[in-house]
């Protein structure tokens, strides 16, 4: 298992593994919205916790096809399913590189990313903290609908069109513990659905995961 | 361990393509799998990986216990030969590469990107994966693919070893590759089409 997780950076890392593409996404997305916004300061204080979030999850989106497909276009996949791993083992790995070379670096520039657009100063614990929290759960979900689309060649769409409905909840709730947090109200509720929702969804999915991989994989 | 196949009926896409096959492979043995093509050599060798269910009949003895090489040999262009071959050897919990990269003559191009390999050293370099797995059934579809004579050898060499050390393999292949093997001929298991039933017959 952690052999996988080593060799899954590495790919991530080395020349055309995808490193950054999300994170730059992110980049652009927050950057672009006070030029399109104008340059009112409370209007971008108030609308930030959630232009941050959004542009999360779809860095995120954007980064879901190649999780599962390249290892399938090799045949790398069809060996795995025959190895002595199991698939619910190799999906959660999968998941788990996935929010190490995806999510976790958004997590650590949301804060800096949080300056330009004018985030109040007691959001910055809370952005992060719900992104730590909340991201994991997309990456999980985004698994699941990498599985159910690996065959499909240029399942982009599909995937996109699968996943975004499963991330309403993650969004609602960790946009709303942001939020919260940036007005000086308390956080516990959302804070508690949000991690809810990720323990959840860490437990339960990659066995369904596992399931439609052996299925497409016939 | 001795695999059992008892009247073994398989599909592809839905549409059956083999049915009643019936063999054994003991241990030391090796069998030659052919066929025409579209016969269902893939299929059978996938379904006996557990990759898919047979439609219907029994197999023994295939649990945990098959490698399985398809048509693609599962290489990352942008990892060297040796952290490829080191990967599934760690996901098959065994370590010592050196016999695999010797076996294949892999050792000059150890610190080469796979990307950068020609396709018969790729095709190298997927067969030393057989060779790390350590498991007693080798499933093989195709290995010949794009190897030269030189690799043809050593590839049946590799065969011979496994064969002497009570492995088996099952081999899908077009060309002689001068093992002492049998031949199972699946030509004949091609489904016979089923009868058309009173109730379709009457709209013909």
């Amino acid at each position: 298992m952690i052999a996988l997780l080593l060799r899954d950076l590495k790919l991530a890392f080395r020349a055309g593994g995808g490193f950054g593409l999300g994170l730059a996404f992110f980049l652009i997305v927050t950057v672009l919205v006070p030029f399109s916004v104008g340059p009112q300061a409370a209007l971008l204080s108030t609308i930030a916790p959630g232009i941050l979030w959004l542009g999360a999850l779809l860095a995120c989106l954007l980064s879901l096809d190649r999780l599962l497909a390249l290892d399938w276009e090799d045949g790398s996949l069809d060996l795995l399913a025959t190895a002595p791993l199991p698939l619910e083992a190799v999906v959660t790995i999968k998941a788990l590189a996935h929010w190490l070379t995806t999510g976790l670096p958004l997590v650590l520039a949301a804060p800096v990313l949080g300056v330009l657009l004018n985030l109040p100063a007691p959001g910055f614990l809370w952005l992060v903290l719900s992104l730590l929290v909340g991201t994991p759960a997309m990456s999980v979900i985004g698994t699941f609908g990498a599985a159910l689309t690996v065959g499909l060649k240029r399942g982009g769409l599909l995937l996109s069109l699968l996943v975004l409905p499963l991330y309403i909840p993650t969004l609602i709730f960790g946009a709303e513990v942001a939020r919260r947090g940036a007005t000086g109200i308390e956080t516990q509720t959302p804070l508690l659905m949000l991690a809810g929702i990720t323990a959840a969804t860490i437990a339960l999915l990659p066995f369904a995961s596992a399931a439609v991989l052996r299925i497409n994989l016939r | 361990m001795t695999l059992v196949v008892t009247d073994l009926a398989i599909a592809r896409g839905g549409v059956p393509v083999l049915e009643g096959l019936s063999f054994r492979l003991e241990p030391g043995q090796a069998l030659i799998l052919r066929g025409p093509n579209g016969i269902g050599k893939t299929t059978l060798l996938r379904t006996l990986a557990g990759l898919q269910p047979p439609l219907a009949g029994g197999i023994d003895g295939a649990e945990d216990q098959i490698a399985y090489a398809s048509h693609s040999d599962g290489l990352k262009p942008t990892l060297t030969v040796v952290e490829n071959l080191s990967f599934w050897a760690s996901v098959f919990g065994t370590h010592d590469i050196q016999p695999a990269l010797d076996a294949f003559a892999l050792t000059d191009l150890s610190d080469r990107y796979a990307g950068n390999l020609s396709a018969g050293q790729k095709r190298r370099l997927g067969l030393a994966r057989m060779l790390v797995t350590d498991r007693p059934i080798w499933m093989l579809d195709e290995p010949t693919v794009s190897l030269d004579n030189t690799a043809v050898q050593m590839f049946a060499d590799a065969v011979r070893a496994h064969l002497g050390q009570g492995g088996s393999a099952l081999i899908a292949t077009h060309i002689d590759l001068g093992l002492d093997a049998e031949v199972l001929d699946v030509g004949a298991n091609k489904p016979k089409p089923s009868p058309i039933d009173g109730f379709d017959g009457g709209f013909l």
